[in-house]
């Protein structure tokens, strides 16, 4: 024993005081204070989530692309159901007995207490019928939401699209619950959190009759939502919807940039879909039939998510390098006999006069000419190794934000392939390859491969003479103009302006330089156009047919690529295509000599020839 | 054979009973609070009722081991006991795994655990073992350092992991040092320091400077200085705070109010100490020490609330004393709560008919707000029964405790107690709104296999002990 025994009375005294404390406290609040106390009996709350009205979409010149419109969505709380007439119910629904008890049991399965959508989107005939007779059923009420609108069918996978939460973005942000849409692509995904605003919250007490008595606790829970913000994008939708009908029955991308700026003014891919085939409940049945049925895959972003080998249009990219590092000055003549041999080795090319300066070789498109120069490069002299010249050689390349992200505000871009030094030691199996294993880089074959958005960006380069902003598609969000400020910052190249302008009169010769030239069919009067054909060999058909170009040449305003898959050459399909997207933007109309080939473009059915060349194919090999 | 016996015989089966009652009705309370129609089954494994119960079985394994285990061992074992959880504590902190910001978990396989509830009972064996010494004298320096490292390492360790209300549970000990013999006026101490800790936030520091000067003049008068010194003394300070006062006015210095009263105090301190030496009243010292240590104190508090403490920590202080009130943000849970369990009124809604906690209004319904369960279904009746349950368990472990004839069982006994008071306290205060929002569980009622298991060693090491306490024990 010892001396402080008696203090147990006050440890012991403490604990009870505090207990004591607890359970006045608890008399208090279960049984004098009302404030607390709910008749359980006849009360029960319903909290109705207030859905923010998503931001609106705009485009450059503030014509609406996307709004809201009104949908009402059906909720139950099995918990609150009463016995009801099943009869009446299902009539006024136009379900059937099955699907009604299907659906309840659904709900119950997601959760007894809390409510759950019982019917999507019902039409706005129907809620007002409903609503006057939803006393009769307990457990069900009806909250309003929002569903996306077109005005103009175009861009769809610019915009994105809206679908349900997944379980991955709740456990991410528990912003979202069940039910909550969220945005799945495009500007609707990387500008979610502008758009959407924030969801308020409004608790009310109902009655067992299921009507609304009142505001729970008054309106002390209760959230008002927050609008989300209006986006004004970069896209000129008149020139995109004109973009989506050239392309019609073709495969293949467009992407225009306004150089100044990096602005995105068009950026598709075809075929495309209308985007209102991705609202409201008819969406996951499109979904997978275009997922999973359509071979000619038009959810696939070809503009950002297609790579394809650059062909002739990377010739530019090789003569700004060249320049650079001073292997050819603008007056280098090389020879070309009907193509490039090196002992066994021989690349081919077209009849044409030799020997060539740079412009001619630009205008041309000779293989030779590039294929000496590429190899120049790589073997200069004051490189101790091929790793050397030809990692230098990358680090330009690069600078044009060819094979990496360029950085946009989409999501899904992809950056394309640049093989390193590394790549090629380990596919040769020597440090010492030669550069005459690589010279299908001179003229954009091999293991290129690029992005029509990073080929846009690279004429954007060139355009501007030496540098770009990174492209991107929203001009403005909200009221305020600012936008995120590495898309004002300057990414300049690693060629020094004045080595652009050979290049640029090269490319002027592409359209203007009479008979032979190969972008002859994207002139415009008044316009000084310069571009540049590209044709890349494709060993499953047809050849793709490519064009970049800018105009004009002296301020230049829009820089633009097309790509035609199976469009045989760049003469062909792309370059028109390209002229007619030029002139439409820089003077609102085609004239009057060009409808012809507007006409022409518009019909083409690239997709349909492919098909019979194939189902031909197929009957030839059978015969034999 | 004959040990067994005297074993069953010697145990203390009211305590069992009254744990095997609060186990019991904690189960019963986690099946109501995550209750849904699909899986009706108390024993439904998917469920977190189902997986208490499993870890209720496991619990009453460990029961037994720990009580077929020699009495002797535990104190012989109490400081290797307690240097493995800090060890373990140190490699939850870089090996564990983050749950609701707070890295306290280790992950084995499908179990979590959570060492800093297994470091209390570590820590209570190694402080009664450490107390019940026959050279330990409280007051001593050496043994109050050791005491306060034996609490504090743990205590830090586990606020290093984020889990303040784990960290807390340490300061209880103070009760247990208090029944060995530490000074009362240090529990006074104790007391006004948190008393002035409230006001000071609540009101301002200059407010309590005056409650001070107050409870100053108080104590001068019960010392023995006539009424009309102390109305003397007051006149002086009233004087100097007035002459600064209007010194302040007109200059640029900008002092605050309890700036001017605590110089207003050091000009008269040399006056004041040579009245009262020539007078021979010695405690007067004693007074205007306490009286500036207060106002020291008084001015930390304020300091660390503004400068030291995280916003989340303080607008949690700031919602129990009411000084800012925020029922979206902070104080949505104890509003919550406070609805669900005011709902219950007297008797409760009845079993499972519970609408607040289940539609999810309260959060952490099953693990930290479970007593809001209990309230809602089972009105005062059902709540205050709890409570009591809980206060008899304790009230019978000190009891138990005071007739241990080893101090180290009595220290013991005693630590138990104390823990299970301050779960009990600090959980249901939360709920009711009477403590701030520190996540601990409620002894026996929160889900979770560590903290059952926890208070279940805690316990049951006590009652082995007790069985034993015909022997002496050191
Ligand atoms: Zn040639």
């Amino acid at each position: 024993m010892n001396n402080y025994s008696n203090r147990k009375f006050i440890v012991g005294g403490i604990f009870a005081f505090v207990i004591l404390i607890f359970i006045i406290r608890l008399f208090n609040l279960q049984i004098i204070d009302d404030q607390y106390k709910l008749s359980a009996e006849s009360n029960s709350q319903r909290r109705v989530t207030q859905y923010a009205a998503r931001g609106l979409i705009y485009d450059r010149n503030g014509e609406l692309l996307v709004y809201n419109q009104a949908a009402y969505d059906l909720m139950i709380i099995p918990r609150q159901v009463k016995t009801f007439d099943t009869l009446d119910f299902c009539y006024l629904l136009g379900i059937d007995k099955e699907d009604l008890i299907h659906r309840i049991q659904k709900a119950k399965k997601h959760s007894w207490y809390r409510s759950s959508i019982f019917i999507k989107q019902l039409s706005s005939e129907r809620y007002a019928v409903l609503q006057e007779k939803l006393y009769k059923f307990p457990g069900f009420f009806v909250q309003t939401r929002t569903l996306r609108k077109y005005p103009h069918h175009n861009a769809a996978h610019t915009l994105g699209y809206l679908g349900e939460v997944n379980d991955r973005n709740i456990k991410k942000d528990d912003y979202y619950t069940q039910g909550d849409y969220i945005g799945k692509n495009g500007i609707e995904n990387t500008y979610e959190e502008i758009l959407r605003g924030v969801k308020g919250l409004k608790v009310y007490w109902v009655d067992v009759y299921n009507r609304i008595k009142g505001s729970f606790h008054d309106g002390k829970l209760d959230r008002d939502a927050i609008e989300g913000q209006d986006i004004k994008t970069t896209l000129d939708i008149n020139l995109q919807e004109y973009g989506e009908k050239l392309m019609q029955n073709k495969k293949g991308g467009i992407v225009a940039i306004e150089p100044k700026t990096g602005e995105i003014l068009v950026k598709l891919s075809s075929p495309g879909y209308d985007p209102e085939m991705f609202v409201g409940r008819a969406m996951s049945k499109n979904y997978r039939e275009l997922a999973n049925n359509d071979t000619l895959k038009p959810l696939f972003d070809r503009s950002m998510m297609a790579t394809y080998p650059p062909g002739s249009i990377f010739k530019l990219v090789n003569a700004l390098i060249a320049l650079q590092e001073g292997i050819i000055t603008p007056y280098t003549r090389i020879k070309c006999q009907n193509g490039y041999h090196a002992g066994s080795f021989t690349m081919g090319c077209h009849p044409h006069k030799s020997p060539v300066d740079l412009k001619e070789s630009v205008q041309i498109s000779c293989n030779a000419y590039y294929a000496q120069t590429f190899r120049d490069i790589l073997d200069a002299p004051r490189f101790n190794s091929i790793n050397e010249s030809y990692t230098n050689w990358r680090r330009h390349v690069t600078s044009f934000g060819f094979g990496e992200k360029l950085g946009t505000d989409l999501p899904n871009e992809l950056t394309g392939f640049i093989p390193t030094a590394n790549y090629y030691n380990k596919v040769i199996r020597t440090r010492n390859w030669k550069s005459l294993n690589v010279v299908s880089l001179a003229i954009g074959q091999g293991e290129l491969s690029i992005t029509p958005l990073q080929m846009a960006n690279m004429v954007a380069c060139v355009a501007n003479r030496g540098y770009y902003y990174t492209p991107h598609i929203v001009k403005s969000i909200g009221s305020n103009n600012s936008i995120d400020p590495k898309f004002l910052k300057k990414n300049k190249t690693t060629i020094d302006p004045s080595y652009f302008e050979p290049v640029i009169e090269g490319m002027d010769l592409v359209v203007h330089g009479g008979e032979g030239s190969t972008g002859r069919s994207s002139a415009i009067k008044d316009i000084r156009v310069c571009g540049k054909t590209g044709t890349v060999q494709n060993p499953h058909g047809d050849d793709h047919s490519v064009y970049v170009a800018f105009a004009p040449k002296d301020d230049p305003k829009i820089a633009i690529v097309v790509y035609v898959e199976n469009g045989v050459w760049g003469a062909r399909y792309a370059a028109p295509i390209s002229g007619l997207m030029i002139e439409k933007y820089l003077k609102g109309e085609i004239s009057e000599n060009k409808k012809y080939l507007e006409k022409k473009m518009l019909e083409a059915d690239l997709i349909k020839e492919q098909e019979i060349k194939k189902v031909q194919l197929k009957k030839e090999s059978s015969h034999e | 054979m004959n040990r067994k016996v005297s074993l069953i015989k010697n145990l203390d089966w009211m305590t069992i009973m009254l744990y095997a009652i609060l186990v019991f009705l904690g189960w019963i309370n986690i099946y109501a609070a995550v209750y849904n129609e699909d899986h009706q089954s108390i024993f439904d494994a998917t469920q977190r009722y189902g997986k208490q119960l499993m870890w209720i079985g496991a619990a009453i394994f460990i029961a037994i081991i720990i009580l077929t285990i020699e009495s002797k061992f535990y104190s012989a074992f109490a400081y290797p006991t307690l240097i493995l959880m800090i060890l373990l504590l140190l490699a939850v902190l870089t090996f564990g795994v983050k749950v609701n910001g707070a890295r306290s978990w280790f992950e084995l396989g499908a179990i979590r655990f959570q060492p800093a509830e297994f470091a209390k009972f570590a820590t209570n064996l190694a402080i009664a073992r450490y107390l019940s010494q026959h050279n330990f004298k409280i007051h001593r320096l050496k043994s109050l350092a050791v005491t306060g490292l034996i609490l504090f390492t743990p205590a830090v360790l586990i606020l290093m992991q984020n889990d303040t209300g784990s960290a807390l549970v340490y300061s209880v000990f103070i009760l247990v040092l208090y029944r060995e013999g530490l000074s009362g006026f240090v529990l006074f101490l104790a007391l006004l320091a948190a008393i002035f800790f409230v006001f000071t936030l609540i009101y301002s520091s200059f407010t309590v400077s005056i409650l001070i000067l107050i409870i100053a003049a108080i104590s001068l008068k019960t010392i023995g200085i006539q009424t009309k010194q102390i109305a003397i003394a007051t006149a002086m300070l009233a004087g100097s705070f007035g002459t600064l006062w209007l010194i302040n006015k007109g200059t640029n210095f900008q002092l605050g109010n309890f700036s001017l009263v605590v110089i207003s105090i050091l000009l008269n301190t040399i006056p004041f100490l040579i009245y009262t030496y020539r007078q021979k009243i010695k405690k007067a010292a004693l007074v205007l020490l306490l009286v500036i240590g207060s106002l020291f104190y008084t001015f930390s508090v304020s300091y660390i609330f503004d400068t030291v403490l995280e916003s989340h920590q303080q607008q949690r202080i700031n919602e129990l004393l009411g000084i800012k009130s925020d029922p979206y943000g902070t104080g949505y849970n104890v509003n919550q709560s406070k609805i669900a369990i005011g709902s219950g009124g007297f008797n409760g809604k009845g079993f499972l008919n519970g609408t607040q906690t289940k539609f999810n209004f309260v959060p952490e319904q099953s693990t930290d707000f479970i007593f809001c369960t209990v309230g809602e279904e089972w009105g005062f009746l059902g709540s205050a029964l709890v409570l009591l349950l809980h206060l008899s368990l304790i009230l019978r472990l000190i009891y138990l405790s005071e007739r241990q004839r080893s101090s180290f069982s009595r220290i013991y006994g005693y630590g138990v107690a104390a823990i299970l008071f301050f779960h009990v306290a600090v959980n249901v205060g939360m709920t009711i709104g009477l403590a701030p929002v520190i996540g601990i569980p409620l002894p026996f009622f929160s889900y979770g296999g560590s903290s059952l298991w926890s208070f279940t060693i805690l316990l049951f090491i006590f009652l082995r002990l007790d069985a034993n306490r015909l022997e002496l024990l050191r």
